[in-house]
This record gives C-alpha cells, sequence and structure tokens, in this order.
C-alpha cells in the first residue's frame, strides 16, 4: 500500500484544560477526499489547521506526503488553504490578491496564473476590483482562486461553501470533484450535508474532539446519513 | 468505519507533486521584497497608518512647543528630545498596523501557509515599516526645525545617519513585538507596553548624538552614540529574526 498523503495519529490539541482535538488518527491517500461533519465546537477547524502545519499539535503526529509537519517550504507548497476568513486583502484588487499568492508559491507567470484561477472561478470580471467593494460571496471566489492558483496537491478547505450562492456553490463542488478525480487530496470542514456527500470519499462526523463516526466509501445516502447525524448530536443544542 | 482510506491511484497528483518540486520557491530576499511591496502598496492605497501618524507627529511637536518656555530652556537643547520621543510614539502607530492589518480576514494564515520561510514574511515586514518610518521621520524632522528654528541643512548628511540607524532598530524590535501582540486583546496597548523599554537605548543614542549634531560638534563627538546604535541594530537584527519563527507557531 503507497504511503498516506494525508496522516494523524493519535493527534492532539489542547488549550488549557480543554481537549479541542483528542487523539484523532486518520490516513488520506491521493485522490480521497474527506469531509468532517459536526457540531461548532467539535475540533474540525482545530484539526485541520494542524494537518495545515498553522498550529502545533499538543500530542501526536502529523504528516504531509511522509514529512511531519509543521514541515517547511516544500510541504507547503503542496498545500491549499480555503477558509471561511477570506484571507483576502481589502485594498488590494481580486488579482492583486491572487497574484501575490502566485509570487510567493514560485509560478513562474504569476499574473497570467492568477488571471487563469479567477477565471477557474468565475471570478474574472471583478479581478481588477477592490476586494473590499465585493460582495461577501464573490470574495469568497477570489479567495479560493487564490488558494488553487498554484494547483496544490493536498486541499484543506474549511466551510469553503460559505457565501456562496448557488452558483458558485456548484464551481466549487466541480472544482473539488475534479481535482479530487485528478488524484489531489482534500479535507473538507463543512455543515453542508448535501455538497459534501456528493464530493466525498470518506465522511466523519466530529464531537468533543473525537470521531465518532467514519465511513469509506459507500457512505451512506443523504437521507439515511443526515438521520444517523442527528442522532449522533441529539444532545447537542 | 476505519479510518484509514483505501488505496488509490495517484499517478495524476504525483505529478503534479513533481511539479510543484520544480516549481522553484522564491528567495527569502525576493519573498521579502514581495511581501514588502505589497504592505506598503495597502499603505499608499489606504493612507490611514501613514496619516495618522504624521498627524499624531505634528500635533505631539505643537503641543511640545506651546508647553516650552524659550526664556528657560534653549530650542538647541529641546529638540532633540521632543523629536525622537515624538517619532518613537508615531512610529508605533505604524508598526501596529504591520501585523494588524492582517488579522481582519486572517491574511496572515495565508502568509504562514505559503513556501516561503518565516525569517522572509518577518524580513518583509520589517522593510515595509522601514520605507513607512522613514517616510514619516520625512514630514518630522523637518516640521521639528521649524517649530524650534534648527538649521539642519549644516547637519543635514550625519542626521540622516543617525536616523537611519535608529529606525533600523526601532523598526526591528517593534516588528517583533507587533507579531506577538497581535493576536491578544489589548494589541495596540501591549505593543508600546512591550516594545518602549526597548527602544530606550535607541532614543537616548539618538537624542545625545542628535543633541550633539545641532551643537555644531564634529561627527566624531557623536561616533560613540552611532557605534552603539549600529550594534544594537545589529543585535537586535540577529535576536528578532531568530525569535520570529518561533513566536508565530501557536
Amino acid at each position: 500500500m503507497s504511503e498516506p498523503v494525508v496522516r494523524a495519529e493519535r493527534l492532539t490539541r489542547t488549550f488549557g484544560p480543554h481537549r479541542a482535538v483528542d487523539e484523532v488518527s486518520v490516513a488520506l491517500h491521493a485522490g480521497d477526499c474527506l469531509a468532517l461533519f459536526g457540531p461548532n465546537g467539535a475540533g474540525k477547524t482545530t484539526l485541520l489547521r494542524m494537518l495545515g502545519g498553522l498550529l502545533r499539535a499538543t500530542a501526536g503526529t502529523a504528516s504531509i506526503q511522509g514529512v511531519a509537519l509543521p514541515g517547511g517550504p516544500n510541504v507547503r507548497a503542496q498545500v491549499g488553504i480555503v477558509s471561511h476568513h477570506t484571507m483576502l486583502y481589502d485594498a488590494l484588487s481580486a488579482l492583486e490578491n491572487v497574484e501575490f499568492s502566485a509570487r510567493l508559491y514560485g509560478m513562474p507567470a504569476p499574473r497570467d496564473a492568477a488571471h487563469a484561477a479567477l477565471t477557474r472561478m468565475g471570478a474574472s470580471s471583478y479581478a481588477h476590483t477592490p476586494v473590499r467593494a465585493l460582495s461577501r460571496g464573490m470574495q469568497q471566489r477570489v479567495s479560493i482562486a487564490r488558494t488553487m492558483v498554484h494547483e496544490p496537491s493536498v486541499i484543506l478547505a474549511d466551510e469553503p461553501f460559505t457565501g456562496l450562492d448557488a452558483a458558485g456553490a456548484s464551481v466549487l463542488s466541480g472544482m473539488f470533484a475534479e481535482l479530487r478525480d485528478a488524484g489531489a487530496t482534500l479535507v473538507i470542514v463543512t455543515h453542508n450535508l448535501d455538497e459534501a456527500l456528493s464530493l466525498c470519499t470518506h465522511a466523519a462526523i466530529m464531537r468533543q474532539g473525537r470521531f465518532v463516526r467514519f465511513d469509506t466509501a459507500p457512505i451512506p445516502q443523504l437521507p439515511e446519513y443526515t438521520a444517523l447525524y442527528k442522532e449522533l448530536l441529539a444532545d447537542v443544542a | 468505519m476505519s479510518p484509514d482510506s483505501v488505496m488509490r491511484g495517484g499517478s495524476t497528483r504525483d505529478a503534479t507533486a513533481r511539479e510543484g518540486a520544480t516549481r522553484r520557491h522564491p528567495t527569502v530576499l525576493r519573498a521579502a521584497l514581495t511581501i514588502a511591496r505589497k504592505d506598503l502598496r495597502i499603505e499608499w492605497r489606504t493612507r490611514s497608518a501613514f496619516l495618522s501618524a504624521v498627524a499624531f507627529s505634528v500635533l505631539a511637536l505643537t503641543l511640545f512647543f506651546f508647553a516650552w518656555d524659550p526664556t528657560a530652556v534653549a530650542s538647541i537643547d529641546l529638540a532633540p528630545g521632543v523629536l525622537w520621543v515624538t517619532f518613537t510614539f508615531a512610529g508605533l502607530l505604524g508598526l501596529h498596523r504591520s501585523f494588524g492589518g492582517e488579522q481582519p480576514t486572517r491574511a496572515i494564515d495565508a502568509l504562514l501557509a505559503a513556501p516561503v520561510s518565516r525569517e522572509a514574511v518577518f524580513l518583509g515586514k520589517g522593510l515595509a515599516n522601514l520605507v513607512f518610518v522613514l517616510a514619516l521621520q520625512m514630514v518630522t524632522l523637518p516640521a521639528t526645525a521649524i517649530l524650534y528654528n534648527i538649521p539642519l541643512g549644516e547637519v543635514a548628511a550625519p542626521l540622516a545617519l543617525v536616523v537611519a540607524l535608529a529606525s533600523i532598530g526601532l523598526v526591528t524590535v517593534g516588528t517583533l513585538f507587533s507579531a506577538m501582540a497581535v493576536n491578544t486583546r489589548l494589541a495596540e496597548l501591549l505593543l508600546p507596553l512591550l516594545a518602549l523599554p526597548f527602544f530606550v537605548p535607541i532614543v537616548i543614542s539618538a537624542g545625545q548624538a542628535t543633541a550633539l549634531l545641532l551643537a555644531g560638534r564634529p561627527v566624531g563627538d557623536a561616533a560613540m552614540f552611532l557605534r552603539l546604535l549600529g550594534t544594537f541594530d545589529i543585535v537586535a537584527a540577529v535576536v528578532c529574526t531568530l525569535m520570529y519563527p518561533s513566536l508565530i507557531e501557536q
């Protein structure tokens, strides 16, 4: 069996006495897409930030392509992070934001790459508009273009559908499916069961820092999974 | 219900990985310049921090001017202290913006996730801050000269050296503490509290050197203070650059 692209072993993160992520283990290979569900405060974002090298683990280990995290520039070059925060600079235009990212990732023709990424996300018509003048949905499209500009092979997405309208969500789902089919590894944190289940090869429900359910394909259909989800989290307000 | 996935073909992904591996990451200097250019472009567009700092400087200098009794203290004795105290506090406004501007949309996460060294991020932020404080000094210095009737022309060159050396020290230390304070709830208060004690040797040396130069003494008389500033800059640059990566790892 090949080396997992994303691996976590007994990964733990505490904030004071609170265990945000509690001994989570997972291994994902090329072409895998893990959808991560759970209530607010379940530890999904913390887990994602650790996998992205943005947060150190208190205990346990995590690796991307066999390199222990947080890793160095070579590992970071393979990863793309989408967040519900746009991670954009309001005073810069959409194009300038994406181009800045392309430059940091050493793209040979950063402006062309930025244009291509914006076009792919259907955001080229407002490439020269300052981000602060864009709607939240438009900003999210630009943010995703910024993430995808260097064609990452590992995509860590935290609530990527935030602010997107139906067309935007459809474009994003299509892009994720395309990347997955091309062999990228995706971890998607979301409350949107419908979009995520249509994409994922793996699905997990997190609660109090732990996986309380982990499915691999075939994953139950939406109505069945929704019922399971509600049942598992029935006592959560 | 196993958390281990099934094995899948990865040929396309491997190709992407290979392409990524051959793509050359920017060097530390190149990445730093890219980051500095971005920060300066944002400041140029908004001018929010610069205009605030200039307004603060002019107001502070004016307040000192009206509180000054010319019959008790000669302007040549007062001006260096006023200049450096004003400049230090005004500069803090810009230093806070350095990392504070990354916070609202968590743009700092994208910066830290990029394949550039942490040192490049620090250097880039520092370079942008240096341009900011030097630009600020280009307003503060003439304003001080006008208000306190100080002849700058004769000492312009050595004074520029004092300003440059002091600015490098202020920026290096200030950039580090800006990164440290930004994740706290009282960042704007914490930054001066953290940074000002470390600014003391800079302000003393720069103030003394400025006083000697304005008094018409030869540059050699200020050499000790210039050496102090230079030494402080080198030590601060090394220590702060080494400390920054561990500081931002959460």
